[in-house]
């Protein structure tokens, strides 16, 4: 078993090629693109990142979906602490088929509800606004960030509760002071996973926006069917949506093997 | 199991997460369901026709392919990754800087956003200007995922295991995290195989996230939208097109309602039932290992 440290190599290489060669791509010219067929750049040109960070539409699209992906973080964590302290601690009438139809939320296809949306949020004069997009990613988000937190808080002794109870604590002065702190990687781990499904989604987030509110993936889109052949644009813009996912994993690098469990292994 | 406290009051901490996911879910639903059994001639005018809607996609061939196609992708990339997920998990280094390096590179497909997965892999697999294309040409290989149906069947099912293996390993490697030394040590004076102790170690050990990595990946594979879309776009002719494309273009293409919602809820049905087994499965695990449970969580 000499040769193991192989396995992982080659599959780093495999995930890494496509994206290197985009990155690649968003460094050339477009003529350079279309002609040349070369392995680097052969006339290094930062050009494309120059036209995303001065274009208003361009860059608008990065703060728009920055906005709208923190917005259903912070609604998703902060509602579903409570519950899921709730499901994890107590019995109560309906739990289980609360807690069943939850998690179906998190299995429904966003295609089956991009049209209801539509209608919903344009009827409540929501449309086009970081908020309707929050709270449609609420949808998905919500249910899993309690499934994430139950798993955890499952994992935190009852003693601890009862204890604080004992010595005075009121609930409220006693998730803030003692459980908060108990569960805190757990809270960052879903956070980690509401930022992560927020930010990958796009086909609710583009059928809700139009104009102040649209996403960078949409715009992305609507580039490719427009002019079609802005190639190195096209990759640098797509480098540039790589990049936050990019920061989160690395700040979260310590706890994403067990993270990725979701607190139940 | 520990009892739990039995606690009514409990309702109104999980009040405001039902009101919102209700609001998201439920108002929507029965917009779906309301023109599903409706027909209309514009204008908003809407007449009742019953079960017609259904009665159409039962027999719709477009339906049937449409939902085979699905039935195969989800089988050929769950056959794929599992078990290239858990050989990738079982090489990974337990320790050392080797840890951090791993972790983070194969999170990256992860986060990344769907469209431009999609993206990445439109370019990557063309003639003229992605690697992919260029150099299976130069090897005098005829691949063009536009024109060729297998060509855009081969792309898509390796964009989605470049996409998602890696929630997979990452899962397997969680669970194999858990596994104290000292079984290890046993296993060695036992004189234990490499496949006894992957057989009666590791797999037990790992049996509770694989199930959770085989059912997220077969739900999020029924689900899939926005990837094939921008590569294929559901072609060339239809043969990429699985169920959440022809429902959009159903919806927003042809704006053909009826259709489009009993399509939906037919849908919606399948993943519902899906995801029952799915909860009963886990449930009964969580079950049977709870007396030997470690405190989960991080």
């Amino acid at each position: 078993m000499r040769l193991k440290w192989l396995v992982p190599v080659i599959y780093i290489f495999f995930l890494l090629l496509p994206i290197y060669w985009l990155v690649n791509m968003s460094l050339k010219t477009n003529e350079e693109i279309l002609s040349v067929f070369s392995l680097w750049p052969q006339h290094l040109t930062f050009d494309n990142y120059r036209v995303i960070f001065t274009d208003k539409s361009w860059y608008s699209g990065y703060i728009n979906s920055m906005i709208y992906v923190s917005i259903n973080v912070v609604i998703s964590v902060t509602f579903a602490l409570p519950a899921a302290y709730a499901f994890s601690r107590y019995s109560f009438v309906g739990d289980k088929h609360l807690f069943f139809w939850l998690l179906t939320n998190r299995m429904a296809p966003p295609a089956v509800f991009a049209l209801p949306f539509f209608q919903l949020y344009s009827s409540i004069g929501l449309f086009d606004t970081h908020i309707a997009v929050a709270l449609a990613h609420c949808l998905f988000n919500l249910p899993l960030a309690v499934w994430i937190l139950e798993g955890f808080m499952s994992g935190i002794p009852k003693e601890i509760d009862e204890t604080a109870f004992v010595d005075g604590y009121s609930w409220p002065r006693f998730f803030v002071k003692i459980f908060i702190p108990n569960i805190a990687s757990g809270i960052g781990v879903t956070a980690f996973f509401c930022f992560m499904f927020s930010w990958v989604e796009l086909l609710l987030a583009r059928t809700l926006t139009s104009v102040h509110a649209k996403p960078i993936s949409a715009i992305m889109t609507r580039t490719v069917s427009a002019s079609g052949l802005d190639w190195g644009v096209l990759a640098a813009a797509g480098a540039l949506t790589i990049l936050p996912g990019a920061l989160v994993i690395w700040f979260v690098r310590n706890h994403i093997a067990k993270g990725f469990a979701l607190g139940r292994v | 199991m520990i009892a739990k406290q039995v606690n009514q009051k409990a309702w109104f901490m999980v009040l405001p997460v039902f009101l919102i996911v209700a609001f998201s879910a439920v108002i929507p639903l029965m917009t779906v369901v309301n023109y599903s059994v409706q027909d209309t001639f514009g204008n908003n005018v809407f007449f009742w026709v019953g079960f017609d809607w259904f009665r159409d996609l039962v027999h719709s061939p477009r339906f049937h392919q449409a939902f085979l196609r699905q039935l195969l992708f989800s089988g050929i990339i769950l056959a794929i990754e599992i078990p290239l997920g858990i050989a990738i998990a079982l090489t990974m280094p337990k320790k050392g800087w080797g840890v951090p390096l791993c972790l983070v590179n194969m999170a990256l497909p992860l986060l990344i956003p769907w469209n431009v997965v999609g993206t990445i892999w439109q370019i990557f697999g063309r003639v003229d200007i992605g690697l992919l294309g260029h150099t299976l040409a130069a090897f005098g290989i005829d691949y063009n995922y536009t024109q060729d149906p297998i060509a855009a069947w081969i792309t898509v099912v390796i964009m989605d295991i470049w996409h998602w293996t890696s929630l997979v390993v990452l899962l397997c490697y969680a669970g194999l995290c858990s596994i104290p030394d000292a079984y290890y040590q046993a296993a060695r004076i036992d004189g234990a195989s490499r496949w006894a102790i992957f057989r009666y170690i590791q797999l037990p050990k790992m049996h509770r996230v694989l199930l959770i990595a085989i059912l997220l990946r077969f739900m999020d594979s029924f689900m899939i939208y926005t990837e094939p879309f921008v590569v294929t776009g559901g072609g060339p002719g239809n043969s990429t097109t699985f169920l959440s494309i022809d429902l959009v273009k159903l919806a927003i293409g042809q704006f053909d309602l009826g259709n489009a919602a009993a399509m939906s809820l037919v849908y919606f049905l399948i993943i519902l039932l899906s995801s029952w087994i799915f909860y009963t499965v886990m449930s009964n695990v969580g079950e049977e290992s709870s007396p030997t449970k470690e405190g989960g969580g991080a």
